[in-house]
């Protein structure tokens, strides 16, 4: 087990190292600094002086990987692919190009990202279990057919949808929440009702349809027939061993993503002015702000990693018979 | 400043409930306090967090509500009065320039610009001007300042001036503003205009240069990291190093010496790049750790004006409240014949600024801004930008949308002009559309330009893309400036039929299509189609509408279009590569003056050569005589009498597609007075008046809540979960066979 989790480490170094080297050469070599300060400093009275001012106050007017002006080990550290892409392994994100120190934003910011997305994550695999369960026991009527119907109806609707009309209905017309914004502390609450609530619905219909299928797969088994003949009771039948048996896959599509929990919501904090990391994310692709991008970039890569490792423990935790060698 | 107090779950239901069963309605959407509500604090949003705040560096539109309320320049503008006329902010009075010669000798202010060497400006400080409280100028009894020696120790847990316990204050004397002046040429935080003033500013080039000395000797032996944004250099005290272009004559007098004529530099006065800075600000921020902090003059600005930043998180709200330091200013007595009218001189004479603060949170999306502008809980949908207004006005045109609301809820929608313009240009260096290498060839891609022009419809242009909300502009200069209406219409592109100028029929542009070698868009020579290349950065699906009219204009002369749609970044590149063979771009105006465009066309300033902002890279000698001339000049009947002739040059050779400006509308709730909607004047907050007391009332009445629909889904839940129970009972209850009967 233990060396099975160094090994998967060990793998995910190496993920990480090669994706630190595509985001690089993108933001580097596709990308250049001169086009960096150029966007930054807009569109009027851009000098080349002022682009070179803009370059060395960041630290780009020096060689990306070797500085043969310097000395000894600082030939390869003091160089831009040191600073803007090693140190991030010591999760060293320095600042960003608009001044503000990334980590001091990140950790800030993932407060609220966690906030909307916990919740979303927790009730709607909770509900979306709960309906595709009661799917599967009604399989072949018309609670089944319309509840399927009703899911595709769902997944064909984009998310967008759903943001808008949820912002139109309830704090618009209803008027019983406030259309956007957020607060911390104990109030934080009523500006995340709407879009948690959003958020559930908007994948509802792709979670439970997908889970219909495996339960599907698994209720017509031998063992769940054994399950009923020996008396138990629909829901210990259904959630005790249809759902336990149906758990690998829902694992792989579940877990994974509980560490990114933490990067947020792109467009739901977009439109619901919350200020995490997704947001956080959004507005430094709007101001061409790299060095944020390839923060967020490394941590989303961490993360996933992390999340990957995560499934295959849990898989053993829902399957006793999964050794990890 | 907190601005909603907690709501528990059991107070909502109570309100609710209460709601639904005696009507008694009580807000539960709000996004801020109704205490915040009831005070005299502007609520707004903003679409993109700053990226600077420090005066050397701050030059975008989205950053001006901050900073034009903090810090104060020498001049302003005028509130109200139009053409646009700058006044004094904390000077004394309007500087005095006295021109010099080669030899030192003064020149008489009516001086031809040729024998001015040097102009010189006296800029007289009112004294009694204080700074906000701040803990840079905080000082022991003995005047020992208190924060100039911090320890990482007594940082800790320091985010924002505010946490400081102790703050003070000081007179703004002269030499804040030279040292601001200074500072311009840091090479620790790039300055947009440092570039440009260096041209102009006796000595600040090579001021420029001996800073970066000076700067480069504070990094020796330090690694880059070190050395730069990631790691700490000592403070740069500018006060040690001077240079004669900005020199202090008296404690509250400066003097600023430029190079020739310029009178354009009384409009960057007007600019917070010459916001003064005290000393002790700069070298407070410059501490070890200060940086780590996000404590920085980019991030909490400091300064002399009505307002001071008390609260800042980026990418979600910024608060601004009323500096008690400052001195007051009185609102404007005279203004436009239509303000009177229109209740702006209602407070003529009165101590500004009228309210307490501004309360800005982030919207990125549109939708969310209007409605919650639209349930009374922002005062204006945004401090910087017109397209919200713009987008109501056209709602209410059309009858569409939320025009109902908008007017029952007497939304002001006042809107002007903006000083500023889209264009088409053609590139002079281009075989095809450019000057042409002889004359018959120049006339023939004139004549080919020209027709261009007659089949471009930009009276159409402005009817589906702009909502009728533009003007399309006739020459280079456009509507509200000095010189606009020199030219009265385009005679290239327009005939005058009955004293009114009518586009020239397509026919028209056929004729002269065929002239320049083209029939029926075809190369005469070789019956080959002509195709023209057409840059612009206009990517993705908004801008396909855009570009399938630009095409439609090209097919009316049975010309092929050629769309290359790039980023922003590469169609720069292209641009300043010469590239381009037809392209798009805009200018916002940096200051109202006729010379800020006309410069735009000004042969030294091409883009290929010169890396200017003459984008076409016009040439034409005398276009650029006259513009070296009239740049020179007050608004005289001299500079008006160029300033024809210059746009008569332009429209003859058809560089530019002279396009349309568009309209900048304001949007203000019926309880914010004396908003006046502009893109030139940045300070209008001190201006506005609100009445808290109206905004708290109408926005209980417009905001109270609809729970009875709640049932419905209510009832709609049920209809799905009894159906659902009874066939799981039903389930659960049967048999593996059914009961016998007897």
């Amino acid at each position: 087990m233990l060396a099975y989790l160094a090994r998967r480490i060990a793998y995910g170094l190496l993920v990480l190292i090669g994706i630190n080297l595509v985001t690089f050469l993108l933001f580097f070599q596709v990308n250049t600094p001169d086009d960096m300060a150029r966007l930054q400093l807009g569109g009027k009275r851009v000098t080349p002086d002022a682009i070179a001012k803009w370059k060395a106050e960041r630290g780009y007017d020096r060689p990306l990987y070797v500085n043969p002006q310097a000395q000894g080990l600082r030939q390869v550290t003091d160089t831009v692919f040191f600073d803007s892409s090693a140190r991030m392994f010591a999760f060293d994100f320095g600042p960003a190009d608009s001044g503000r120190n990334i980590a001091s934003e990140i950790r800030r910011r993932a407060w609220p990202s966690l906030a909307l997305a916990l919740p979303v994550f927790i009730v709607g695999l909770g509900v979306s279990i709960t309906l595709a369960l009661g799917l599967a026991f009604f399989r072949g009527t018309y609670l089944d057919f319309w509840g399927s119907v009703i899911c595709v109806a769902m997944m064909s609707i984009s998310s967008l949808f759903f943001i808008v009309a949820g912002q139109f209905v309830f704090a618009r017309l209803l008027q019983l929440v406030p259309v956007s914004g957020f607060d911390v502390g104990p109030d934080a609450w009523r500006f995340l009702l709407l879009p948690v609530a959003i958020s559930i619905v908007a994948r509802l219909g792709g979670e439970t349809r997908f889970n219909r299928t495996l339960f599907l797969e698994e209720i017509n088994k031998d063992y769940v027939r054994t399950a009923r003949a020996k008396g138990l009771s629909e829901p210990a039948v259904l959630f005790g061993h249809v759902l336990r048996n149906a758990l690998i896959p829902i694992l792989s599509s579940s877990v994974a993503v509980i560490p990114l929990l933490f990067m947020g919501s792109l467009i739901t904090e977009s439109f619901f002015s919350i200020p995490g990391l997704g947001s956080y994310l959004i507005e430094a692709i709007a101001a061409q702000d790299f060095a944020v991008v390839r923060a967020m970039v490394f941590i989303g890569s961490v993360l996933y990693i992390i999340g990957l490792i995560l499934t295959d423990l849990s898989y053993s935790w829902a399957d006793p018979r999964i050794r990890l060698q | 400043m907190r601005l909603i107090p907690p709501l528990s779950l059991w107070t909502l239901l109570r309100l609710l409930l209460a709601c639904l069963l005696v009507g008694a309605c009580d807000v539960v959407n709000a996004p801020v306090s109704q205490d915040l509500l009831g005070r005299n604090v502007l609520l707004s949003s903003y679409s993109e967090t700053p990226k600077h705040l420090d005066s050397v560096a701050s030059y975008s539109n989205n950053e001006t509500p901050w900073t034009y309320a903090i810090y104060e320049p020498p001049l302003k503008y005028h509130y109200l009065k139009r053409p646009y006329e700058l006044v004094p902010r904390t000077l004394a009075a309007m500087p005095v320039v006295t021109y010099y010669d080669k030899a030192g000798r003064v020149l008489p202010a009516n001086a031809p610009g040729a024998r001015i060497a040097r102009s010189v400006m006296e800029l007289r400080v009112k004294p009694g001007i204080r700074y906000q409280p701040h803990p840079a100028f905080a000082a022991d009894e003995a005047g020992r300042l208190l924060y100039h020696e911090l320890t990482p120790a007594e940082l800790e847990g320091k985010r924002a001036p505010g946490d400081f316990a102790r703050s003070g204050t000081r007179e703004l004397v002269a030499a804040d503003y030279v040292y601001a002046i200074r500072r311009l040429a840091t090479p620790r935080i790039e300055s947009p205009a440092f570039g440009f003033l260096s041209e102009h500013i006796t000595g600040l080039k090579a001021y420029g240069e001996r800073i970066k000395q000076v700067n480069s000797k504070m990094k020796e032996g330090l690694s880059a990291r070190e050395a730069g944004r990631f790691g700490h250099l000592p403070w740069l005290d500018f006060r040690q190093h001077g240079f004669p272009g900005a020199e202090v004559v008296d404690s509250h007098t400066l003097r600023i010496s430029i190079d020739g004529k310029y009178p354009q530099f009384k409009f960057w006065l007007a600019m917070t790049f010459f916001a003064p800075l005290a000393w002790e600000v700069d070298a407070f921020y410059s501490q070890p750790g200060m940086k780590a902090r996000n404590l920085t003059l980019d991030t909490w600005p400091v300064g002399t004006g009505p307002y001071m930043l008390t609260e800042y998180t980026p990418n979600h709200r910024m608060v601004l409240q009323r500096n008690p330091n400052y001195r007051g200013e009185p609102y404007p007595c005279e203004g436009e014949p239509q303000d009177r009218a229109e209740g702006l001189l209602a407070d003529c004479g009165k101590t500004t600024p009228f309210i307490d603060g501004m309360v800005s949170v982030i919207e990125k999306e549109g939708s969310p801004m209007t409605a919650k502008f639209l349930q009374g809980y922002y005062d204006m949908p945004q401090f910087e930008r017109g397209e919200p207004g713009t987008a109501m006005q056209v709602a209410i045109d059309d009858d569409t949308g939320r025009a109902r609301e908008l007017l029952a809820h007497k939304i002001k929608l006042p809107s002007t002009l903006q000083v500023g313009l889209w264009y088409y240009g053609f590139n002079w260096l281009d075989p095809v559309v450019g000057a042409g290498r002889t004359p018959d060839e120049a006339e023939r891609n004139r004549k080919l330009r020209q027709a261009i022009a007659i089949a471009f419809d930009f009276e159409e242009f402005i009817q589906i893309f702009e909502d009728n909300r533009a003007r399309p502009n006739v020459g280079p200069v456009v509507p509200g400036l000095f010189g606009s209406d020199a030219v009265k219409f385009n005679p290239q592109v327009y005939d005058l039929i009955e004293g009114k100028p009518r586009r020239k029929s397509i026919d028209e542009a056929r004729r002269l299509l065929a002239e320049a070698g083209y029939p029926d868009g075809r190369e005469a020579k070789t019956g080959k189609p002509l195709v023209i290349n057409y840059d612009t950065q206009g990517v993705g699906p908004g801008y396909k509408a855009r570009n399938d009219w630009t095409s439609k204009q090209f097919a009316k002369l049975n010309i092929a279009l050629e769309i290359r749609n790039t980023d922003y970044n590469r169609f720069q590149d292209k641009m300043r590569k010469g590239a381009a063979q037809f392209f798009s771009w805009g200018w916002l105006a940096d200051y109202p003056d006729p010379e800020n465009f006309l410069f735009l066309l000004y042969g030294p300033n091409a883009k290929v050569k010169g890396d200017g902002e003459n984008t076409a890279n016009y040439k034409s000698a005398e276009f650029d005589a006259l513009f070296e001339k009239m740049k020179d000049l007050d608004d005289t009947p001299e500079r008006l009498a160029i300033i024809r002739r210059m746009s008569e040059i332009v429209q003859k050779d058809g560089v530019w597609l002279f396009g349309w400006s568009e309209e900048y509308t304001g949007a203000y709730q019926q309880w914010l007075a004396n908003g006046k909607p502009s893109n030139i004047i940045r300070d209008s907050l001190p201006y506005l008046r609100l009445d808290p007391q109206r905004r708290l009332e109408l926005v209980r009445q417009w905001n109270a809540p609809q729970p009875w629909p709640l049932a419905w889904f209510g009832v709609g839940l049920l209809a799905l979960i009894v159906p659902a129970w009874m066939a799981w009972r039903r389930r659960q209850r049967a048999t593996a066979l059914a009961a016998r009967t007897a």
